[in-house]
Formats: structure tokens, sequence, C-alpha cells
């Protein structure tokens, strides 16, 4: 056990980053209780709102270096869901640059130190995964009525294969929002766990250098990752939103 | 976070070792231990924060919360903000462009009409050189035809002067020959008729001068 | 070292579920190579397939991520 391994100068909590706790206080956490979680989600929210809101506060030609990364941004999602979803997806921008801001906020700022990772929680990145599921299976539904089971009715296929296909259709649809949450999620904790083991065997005076070179190289990674995770959880968003808009394959 | 797990484990030993108690009475030393190690399991599985469903409601509540203001912020303020920027950019460079367009076309008919100036220019030249020319041809000419002229009416001259000398010169040589033949005549003891010499001088003079 | 044997095949399932992540790597390197062999054959056409790749590269990672899971359950949860 980890938490367990104490002796010789080695104690390694790399969980322990993971805890949500009282911001005032010790006691009980209840649902209305301001937590680390809170603290975290309110800077998250304050950073994505800075840079896209004071960021743009000039509304230049010739935008300074804040306003063109707001704009960067703003290009990155909308060609995203331009190019995949298509132009009627265009009408969901709003809440997928919401999506897309949110997580990658919150991963880059899991990454300073002392920080707290609301993206590595299962119940953040579980309610941003079903919210989409819900979103997307209600958009299907209203837009396309019940054609939109013609997604799990691949046409395409052999008459005989169908139902087999239309079962693992299903499947595969039915598993979305847990490998969306659980991907981004174990990113994080994978990471952010690795990155303290790590830290932890700096301890050892005859590894730290090693420890400290591979603290620093993983770190580098995750910004990779945060990077990463965010544009995939948004290009899977959009992908969905495909799906849901365009159910015929 | 550790107090927190031992408190976890105290409560679990008590349960535990309540319940071993009761079942297992003889093997009270064995129990405990045993308690023990279910005890650290029981902390062990409250000790992945991310499966302490105790914190669920909490996160839930508040990331919903941050999400919401950070829909409303971004639809209402940040987006609208962003796209007129985006279009207004977009018709600025239309317009530079356009204007470009513009400048090209007023660069290439000016180019034209420099050329055009050029031409003019180059064919009036022309025109003025080669009305010069006849000009001064027109008066060379009339300069030589009056040279010709003066020079013909000097010819003439000389000539009636000639003529007129050699006009002379011949009564001359006639005279002395009629004088000279009367002399003769008269030397002669001839009798000399005028009219009988000057008709034989004229008669022999006749194809001798000219 | 005293535990009991049922610790011991929790502590021998977390290893083998190391196994899954080195999977989930192969299958990474697997999608990562073969789009670099494309768009080193056909480079235009390449920069419209980004997206295709990250997807790609999300799925096959998405079940190392699995194991991972699998092995966080075993070590806390079981």
């Amino acid at each position: 056990m980890a938490t367990e391994a104490t002796g010789g100068g080695l104690e390694f909590h790399p969980m322990d980053q993971f805890i949500v706790k009282p911001l005032f206080g010790a006691g009980e956490v209840h649902w209305y209780t301001p937590t680390n979680v809170t603290l975290w989600l309110a800077l998250t929210a304050l950073a994505a709102i800075a840079l896209l809101v004071l960021g743009t506060r000039g509304r230049a030609i010739v935008p300074n270096r804040a306003q063109s990364m707001a704009e960067m941004a703003y290009g990155l999602v909308y060609k995203m869901i331009e190019d995949i979803s298509g132009k009627d997806g265009l009408r969901y921008f709003p809440y997928v640059l919401t999506l897309f801001m949110f997580v990658v906020f919150a991963n880059l700022l899991g990454l300073l130190p002392m920080a707290f990772t609301v993206t590595s929680h299962i119940a953040v990145t579980g309610v941003l995964a079903m919210a989409v599921f819900l979103g997307v299976t209600a958009i299907g539904f209203i837009k396309n009525g019940t054609h939109f089971l013609d997604l799990f009715w691949v046409r395409s296929a052999p008459l005989a294969v169908r139902p087999i296909l239309a079962v693992i259709e299903v499947i595969s649809y039915f598993v979305r929002p847990l490998s969306l949450s659980i991907r981004l999620a174990g990113n994080m904790i994978a990471g952010h766990a690795v990155i303290k083991v790590f830290a932890g065997f700096a301890a050892i005076a005859a590894v730290a250098p090693v420890a400290i070179i591979a603290v620093v190289g993983m770190y580098a990674f995750e910004v990779l990752v945060a990077f990463v995770q965010a544009y995939v959880f948004t290009i899977l968003t959009c992908v969905y939103l495909k799906d849901a808009l365009h159910p015929s394959h | 976070m550790f107090s927190l797990l031992q408190e976890a484990a105290h409560t679990a030993v008590e349960t535990t070792e309540g319940v071993v108690v009761h079942d297992e009475a003889a093997h009270g030393a064995d129990a405990a231990t045993h308690g023990v190690d279910a005890a650290g399991h029981a902390a062990e599985a409250a000790g992945l924060p991310q499966l302490d469903i105790a914190t669920f409601g909490n996160q839930i509540f508040w990331l919903v919360v941050t999400l919401v203001v950070l829909y409303l912020v971004l639809s209402r303020i940040a987006l609208p903000r962003i796209a007129s920027v985006l279009s207004d950019r977009q018709g600025a460079v239309t317009g530079d462009l356009m204007a470009a367009e513009e400048f090209k076309q007023k660069a290439k008919e000016a180019e034209a009409a420099y050329d055009k100036a050029l031409a003019d220019a180059r064919s009036e030249a022309q025109a003025i050189v080669a009305q010069n020319r006849a000009e001064i041809q027109a008066e060379l000419d009339a300069a030589i035809a009056k040279a010709d002229a003066e020079i013909s009416a000097r010819t003439a001259e000389s000539e009636a002067r000639i003529r007129e000398i050699r006009a002379s010169a011949d009564e001359s040589a006639r005279e002395v020959a009629r004088d000279v033949t009367a002399q003769l005549v008269a030397s002669f003891g001839g009798n000399a008729d005028d009219a009988a010499v000057s008709a034989a001088v004229e008669d022999r003079m006749k194809g001798a001068v000219q | 070292m005293e535990g009991n044997i049922g610790e011991l095949g929790q502590y021998i399932g977390v290893g083998l579920t190391a196994f899954g992540m080195g999977m989930a790597a192969l299958g990474v390197g697997n999608v990562a190579g073969n789009f670099l062999a494309g768009a080193l054959r056909n480079p235009s056409a390449a920069a419209g397939q980004t997206a295709t790749l990250f997807i790609g590269m999300a799925f096959a990672e998405a079940l190392g991520i699995f194991s991972f899971l699998v092995a966080l359950l075993l070590m806390f949860a079981v």
C-alpha cells in the first residue's frame, strides 16, 4: 500500500492531493460547504473569464497577446465544430466553448504546485460527460425524432449482421459518458500521482537528481496532456454532436 | 488526511472487533490483529478520494454553479464581443483589399495616361521636326533657284558682252580688211570701187571669222 | 512481511493491470506511427486528419485508462 510505505524517510501520499476538504476549519463536507473544490472551480471560471472577457476588452483590430490567445481559443473550437459537426452544430458553440475553456483551465491550473485538480474527480468529469451525453441524446431525438435510432441500425451492412451491430452500437453508445469521464479523470489522476511518486523519491539523496529531472520531464508532459485531454474532450463532444445531428452513417 | 484515515480505522476496528469477539471468542488475540487488518482495509477503501461518495454532492453542486456562471458570461459577453471583433477585422481586411485593388486600377490608368502623353509628345515633336525640315528645304530651294537665276542672268550678260565684243571685233576686222583692200587696190593702180571692195571682203570674210 | 492471501492476490492483480497500460501504449504508438507513415506519403492530406488522429489516440488511450481504473479499484475499493 503506497500510503503505508513509511520508513527510511520515504513517505508516499500520492493520492492525498485529491482529498476534498472544507476551506474554513474542519468538519463534515455538506453539499453547500465551500471546499477546495469550490475554490479551484471558481479560479478556473475566473481564469477563463479573464482570458475571454478581460483579454478582449480592447476590441482591437490588431490584437494584443491576451486578445489573440482568446481569439485563438475561439477559432480552434469554432473550426472544430464547423469541420466535425457541420454548420448546424454552430448553434451549440457557446456550450462547447464553455466545456473546452473549463476543462483546459481546470487541467492547467491543477498543475500549479499545491493546487487541487478538479478534473481529477470522477464526480466532476462524470457530470461534464453526462451533460454532454444527455444533451446530445436529447438533441438527437428532438432534431430527428425516431430517425435518431438509425444510428444503431446500420443500413449499409448486410441484414444478417445488423442486429449484432445494433447491440455493439448500443453498448458503445452507452459507454460514451463513461469513457469520456474516466479518460479525463484517469489522465489527471495518473499524471499527478506519478509526479508525486517521483517527488517522493527525491527524499533519497542518491536518486534525488534523477527524481527531480523526472519530475520536470513529467511536468512538461503533463502540460501537454492537460491541453490534449481538453482538446480530445471537446473533439469527442463534437463527434457525438455530429451523430445527433446527422444520425445516418 | 492521515488523521481522517485513522479515525475511520478506529471506528472500523471497533465494529470489526465487536463482531469478531461475538463470533470467535476463542481466538481473541488473533481476531484483534485480524480486525486491525480489516480496519486498514477499510481505511484504504476510503483511501481513494475520488471514490468518496460523501463529497460528490458538494462537488456536483459547485461544478454546476461554476458551469452555469461560465456559460452565461461566455455566451452573453465574451462570444458576441469576439465575434464582432473578428467580423470587424474581416471587414477591414476586405475593405483594405478592395481599396488596394482600386489603387492598383488607378495606377494602371495613370500609367496608360502617361504612356499616351508620351506618345503624343513624341508624334508632335516628329511633326515639328518634319515641318521645320520642310521649311528649311523650301528656303533652300528658293535660295538655290535665286542663285540659279542670278547665275543664268550673269551668264547671259557675259554671253551678250562676248557677242558684242566679237561683233565689234568682226566689224573692226572688216574695216581693216576693207581699208587694206582699198589701199592695195589703189597701190596697184586700180580704182577701188567701195562697193566692190566691201562685197569682196564680205565674201572672203564669210566663214573666216566665227 | 506478513499478510493474508487476499492482499497478495490484490497486489498481483494490480501489477497485472500494468500490462493493460502497456498494451494501450502499443495501441497509441500504432495510431501515431500509421498516421506518420500516411502523412509522409501524402503530406497535403495530413493537415485535415489531425482531428481523426486525436480521436483515434483518445480511443486507444481510453482502454489503457480503464486498466488504470481497474488498478485503482483493486487497490482502494475492493
